[in-house]
């Protein structure tokens, strides 16, 4: 065998892992660790009180402070996140999006206080809000402010940090709210095409700028697990994206006109059953990013085995870093050019695609674009309808997921014996959090804060630039919560459409026709038809399985309240109380269901309801659904119950149930 | 409130005699003129909820109370009802002067749930103003209309939208338009005059009543003071036209009409005396609505059963 020499090999795309918690200081800790196993990127994720602009003592920031991500509320806490990180040789990615102009002037703000060169920083902030609309949940204005701080901080970037990337736009997360590769391709197009008309029509970017602008957008993908289609639809991409920065933006240096990608592999396909499974889908969908030279990814974020469990571990995180890199340095990939140059077969499923999904978009532009569809919820509408269809797949069998409906005998798991085999977040982080949060406010030159505050929200009305009086902002010692605040004063804060209520598509079946039956029998013994609430609580916004839920109930003949996501305990409980339902389902997939249900179960006994049976869904760990049953909760369920009907049946049960008085 | 609610959708039979005899002691309590009964209706995603959420926090913020009914259509096939209009009430939060109840249409074609009547009656016995929103789709703007003292049109800045009413004859019905979306730009205006053309021509069922068309947003606030005065100046209209007591009783015939429809179809009215028949009987036999709904209901019934 002979071993090629280094030099002819193709430069490895970043790897990252996606990850923070607890603290400022315990997430540098992580990210040092990372990077001395040879992580080459970092990825930074925030808690959701940050991603939504509250502070840590926020009321609706209880139970959530440093779970999923980093809490950060100002520039000490920003600091201690990089500490001893070279920022000028950092590539530094940042899933921030509603303040994702706060989070980088604190970037700056470090920087600045540093002494890096704010010309050297390298790294990207999420920044696309039309996928917040759609499917991650974590907007807080309206569409029109948001553009405009969108377009703010590419105007602003392209002279003052021309090597950072404002906006990357995903389509990962359509994926993940269950778009085909057709939605996915044309959607995140109609989305990068509205950004980029939005900067144009500005003014304060000249023509001639345009170009640089264009070059500066990235894109970050998903990669599922039909790996070939998967490549295919790279490709799409690739080739639809130099046509429109060519024909709509007039872009003449091929090098901008590339198409640059990120890639986060497909977790809605990762088990909860045999969850050693995952780790062969994460191998083969990281292929389908990286095969093809000509439509490789820049950078690379894989998720970890246990995904659908619950939060990984260093190790687990670990164990997913190796994947990146025994595909990167011991394998024969990077040595060839294009494995897929002449290939009849992928060039036409290429063609396909770029077909269908030019359709799709002019679809969407005739609406009037983006953001028009955002609102008059045709792209959500078609993402519930897309899900919909594809959990109705793995109930029926049709779309094979082995371990769950498929192959499903199993020997026990090694991996998942004895203790919790999840990252479980220190109960004490988020008041130490709260101390310290008070301690910098107490020693920050009050006058100061309000200051820069003030020249913010002066900037904001003039129409200025959102960066130049938020960087201020950052170095006075303002709070995450503060800057959000004075937006939300000026711009308003926003709801987008659930998509569920024009949700068409009815689902059929015996077993549907047996529930259905059922639930209307239940009718006439009520007296009226059976009423179930939907409901959200908390900051978590991981709507798909609240959507299915509403949906099948829909279908079965239930009248179903659903109000969306980020509800208060006390909203839920009043809802339920005003619409006089049956029943109320709760969703929960971030990891505060503990604290977020006895909250509900609380408020609706004050509220009289205390019989009312309640029924819980998400992300729960055995040992927790042992405890919320114990406290009340008539049933609880996971990701391995995928039967919606049967759920729907169970349902039905529980409201036929005497209820044991409380 | 919301047991009341409850209770007079149940349809076994002590429960429904339970609150019959609820409805009839709270129609003949009920003070005239009472609340405001104000409809909202127009073509989905036009914006009703998110306007009444601004009308909300506004007239809340003048010290009313206030209550919303808001219709949604339920699905043919399952009988089942997706109800999402509270997703952009946000203004009742926790405060216990507001009150949001949603409202599946069951089998009514039109935008309005049978046990809509009896629902409104209930909560203008508690609060100062009841807001009804349903879906415009046509055959519903008589049916709101009967249902309310003013009936508001929301419309989208689009000239479909203003085609739309002026073609399927509705623009009749309501007794104030707003164009919503006015910070989205020029179309508005342009929808607006559209639609003040369509309204030059078209007749009115509110008689002396002057209709105006608004431009507003429910997103930035443009407009809202105008449309609380144009609401309110129809409410004073009625009241001191004398024309509000005609117009709530010819809602209650509507009620009895539609209820015996729906069950004995149009020859069952007629059996009757049509509206006249049954307006008559309301006057003379001195029960409450929906009493005598039952009560027809039934005779209707005996003369089905004497016929066969
Ligand atoms: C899809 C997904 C997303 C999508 C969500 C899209 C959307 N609109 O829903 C996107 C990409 C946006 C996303 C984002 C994030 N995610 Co995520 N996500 C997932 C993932 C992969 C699948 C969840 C899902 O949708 N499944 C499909 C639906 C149909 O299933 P389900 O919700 O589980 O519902 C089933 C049952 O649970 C039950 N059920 C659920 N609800 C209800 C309600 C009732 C009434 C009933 C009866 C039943 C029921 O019935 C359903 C039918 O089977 C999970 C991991 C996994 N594989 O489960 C992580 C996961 C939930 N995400 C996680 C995290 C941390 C995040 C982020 C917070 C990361 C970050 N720091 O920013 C963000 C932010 C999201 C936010 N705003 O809150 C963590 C949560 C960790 C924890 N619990 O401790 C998970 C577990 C991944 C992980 N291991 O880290 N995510
Ligand atoms: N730009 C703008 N959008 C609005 C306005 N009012 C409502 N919308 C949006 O229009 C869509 C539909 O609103 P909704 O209130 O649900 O409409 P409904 O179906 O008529 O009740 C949502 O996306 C709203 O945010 C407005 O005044 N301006
Ligand atoms: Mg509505």
């Amino acid at each position: 065998m002979s071993i090629p020499n280094s030099a002819d090999r193709d430069r490895p795309w970043v790897f990252r892992t996606y990850s923070g918690h607890s603290s400022a200081q315990a997430s540098n800790a992580l990210y040092r660790d990372n990077l001395e196993k040879g992580q080459t990127g970092l990825s930074v994720a925030f808690d959701l009180p940050t991603q939504t602009g509250v502070d840590s003592d926020h009321p609706l920031a209880r139970g959530e402070v440093g779970k999923v991500g980093v809490p950060i509320c100002h520039v000490d806490d920003m600091t201690a996140l990089f500490h001893e990180l070279p920022l000028d040789r950092m590539n530094t990615s940042m899933t921030i999006n509603a303040p994702a102009a706060w989070l980088l002037a604190l970037y700056v703000a470090v920087a600045e206080r540093s002494g890096v060169d704010t010309q050297q920083l390298q790294g990207t902030t999420q920044n696309d809000i039309v996928k917040e609309y759609l499917s991650r949940g974590t907007y807080i204005f309206p569409p029109e402010p948001s553009m405009r701080l969108i377009s703010d901080m590419v105007a602003y970037t392209v002279d003052a940090i021309p090597r950072w990337n404002p906006i990357n736009i995903c389509s990962y997360h359509l994926q993940e709210a269950g778009a085909t590769p057709v939605q996915e391709i044309a959607f995140a197009m109609a989305n990068a095409i509205a950004v980029l008309d939005a900067v144009r029509e500005r003014g304060d970017v000249p023509e001639a700028r345009l170009p640089q602008v264009v070059g500066r957008i990235s894109f970050f993908l998903n990669a599922g697990i039909r790996f070939v289609e998967e490549t295919c639809k790279a490709r799409a991409m690739t080739e639809i994206w130099d046509r429109i920065t060519r024909e709509r933006y007039g872009v003449e240096d091929e090098k901008l006109r590339r198409f640059r990608y990120g890639v986060q592999v497909n977790s809605l396909g990762l088990t909860e059953a045999q969850p050693e499974n995952n780790v062969i889908r994460i191998v083969l969908e990281a292929l389908g990013v990286t095969l093809s030279k000509k439509a490789r990814c820049r950078a690379l974020q894989l998720p970890a085995w246990n995904e659908a469990l619950g939060l990984p571990r260093p190790w687990d995180q670990q164990w997913s870093l190796r994947i990146q890199q025994i595909l990167a340095y011991e394998t024969d990939l990077l040595e060839h050019e294009d494995l897929f140059e002449g290939s009849q077969v992928v060039e036409n499923r290429v063609r396909e695609l770029v077909e269908a999904a030019d359709a799709e978009l002019q679809q969407v532009l005739e609406m009037g674009g983006a953001v028009a569809a955002v609102e008059n919820a045709y792209m959500k509408q078609q993402l519930v309808a897309s899900h919909t269809a594809r959990t109705q797949a793995i109930e029926t069998g049709e779309l094979p997921v082995v371990g769950v409906n498929r192959f499903i005998e199993t020997a026990d798991s090694p991996l998942t014996e004895g203790e919790r085999s999840i990252l479980v977040v220190d109960e004490s982080a988020e008041r130490a959090q709260i101390e310290a949060l008070r301690a910098f406010r107490s020693r920050r030159n009050e006058s100061e804060a309000k200051t820069a505050l003030q020249g913010l929200r002066d900037a904001l009305r003039n129409g200025e630039n959102v960066m130049p009086p938020s960087i201020r902002a950052a170095h006075a010692g303002v709070t995450t919560g503060e800057w959000s605040d004075t937006l939300r004063e000026l711009f308003g804060e926003y709801r987008a459409p659930t998509g569920v209520t024009a949700a068409r598509r009815e689902t059929q079946g015996e077993d549907m026709k047996g529930v259905r039956d059922r639930v209307q029998q239940l009718a006439t013994s009520l007296g009226r038809p059976l009423k179930i609430l939907v409901g959200k609580p908390g900051l978590d916004g991981h709507s798909n399985g609240a959507e299915q839920i509403a949906v099948r109930a829909r279908d079965v003949g239930m009248e179903v309240v659903y109000d969306g996501i980020r509800l208060t305990p006390a909203q839920i409980a009043a809802s339920a109380r005003d619409e006089g339902v049956h029943v109320i389902g709760l969703s929960i997939l971030s990891g505060s269901h503990q604290v977020l249900v006895l909250d509900v179960l609380e408020c609706l006994r004050e509220a009289g309801l205390g019989e009312l049976p309640v029924v819980v869904g998400g992300i729960i760990p055995d040992t927790d659904a042992d405890q919320l049953q114990a406290a009340g909760v008539a049933r609880v369920y996971t990701p391995k119950d995928f039967d919606l009907t049967r759920i729907m049946g169970e349902i039905v049960d529980v409201v036929s149930e005497p209820r044991a008085a409380a | 409130m919301p047991e009341a609610l409850n209770l007079i959708d149940d349809q076994r039979p002590a429960q429904r005699r339970a609150a019959l005899a609820i409805l009839d002691e709270l129609e003949a309590r009920s003070a005239f003129p009472g609340a405001h009964r104000l409809g909202v209706t127009g073509t989905p995603g036009a914006g009703k909820s998110t306007l009444i959420d601004a009308l909300l926090r506004a007239l809340r913020a003048r010290g009313e109370t206030l209550a919303v009914l808001a219709v949604d259509p339920s699905s043919r096939a399952s009988g089942g009802a997706l109800l999402g209009d509270r997703v952009r009430m946000r203004a009742a939060g926790e405060d216990p002067g507001i009150f949001i109840r949603s409202m599946a249409a069951r089998e009514q074609l039109g935008g309005t749930a049978a046990g809509a009547h009896a629902s409104v009656l209930i909560l203008s016995c508690v609060f100062d103003r009841v807001i009804v929103e349903t879906v415009g789709v046509g055959q519903s703007e008589s049916d709101v209309h009967s249902l309310v003292d003013t009936l508001l049109l929301v419309a989208n800045p689009s000239s479909g939208d203003a085609l739309q009413f002026m073609k399927a004859g509705l623009l009749e019905w309501p007794d104030v338009f707003a164009v919503n979306k006015s910070d989205l730009g020029a179309e508005a205006a342009r929808t607006r005059s559209e639609l003040e053309s369509g309204l030059a021509v078209g007749e009115s069922a509110s008689g002396e009543w002057r209709r105006a068309v608004l431009q507003v947003s429910a997103r930035d606030g443009t407009g809202l003071d105008a449309l609380q005065q144009a609401l309110d100046a129809h409410r004073d209209h009625l009241s001191t036209s004398e024309t509000l007591a005609a117009r709530r009783e010819a809602g209650r015939v509507a009620h009895v009409l539609s209820a015996l429809r729906e069950r004995f179809g149009s020859r069952g009215v007629e059996a009757l005396g049509g509206a006249t028949g049954v307006a008559n009987r309301l006057r003379e036999s001195g029960a409450g609505t929906f009493s005598l709904a039952a009560q027809l209901d039934a005779e209707l019934d005996a003369a089905l059963a004497a016929r066969s």
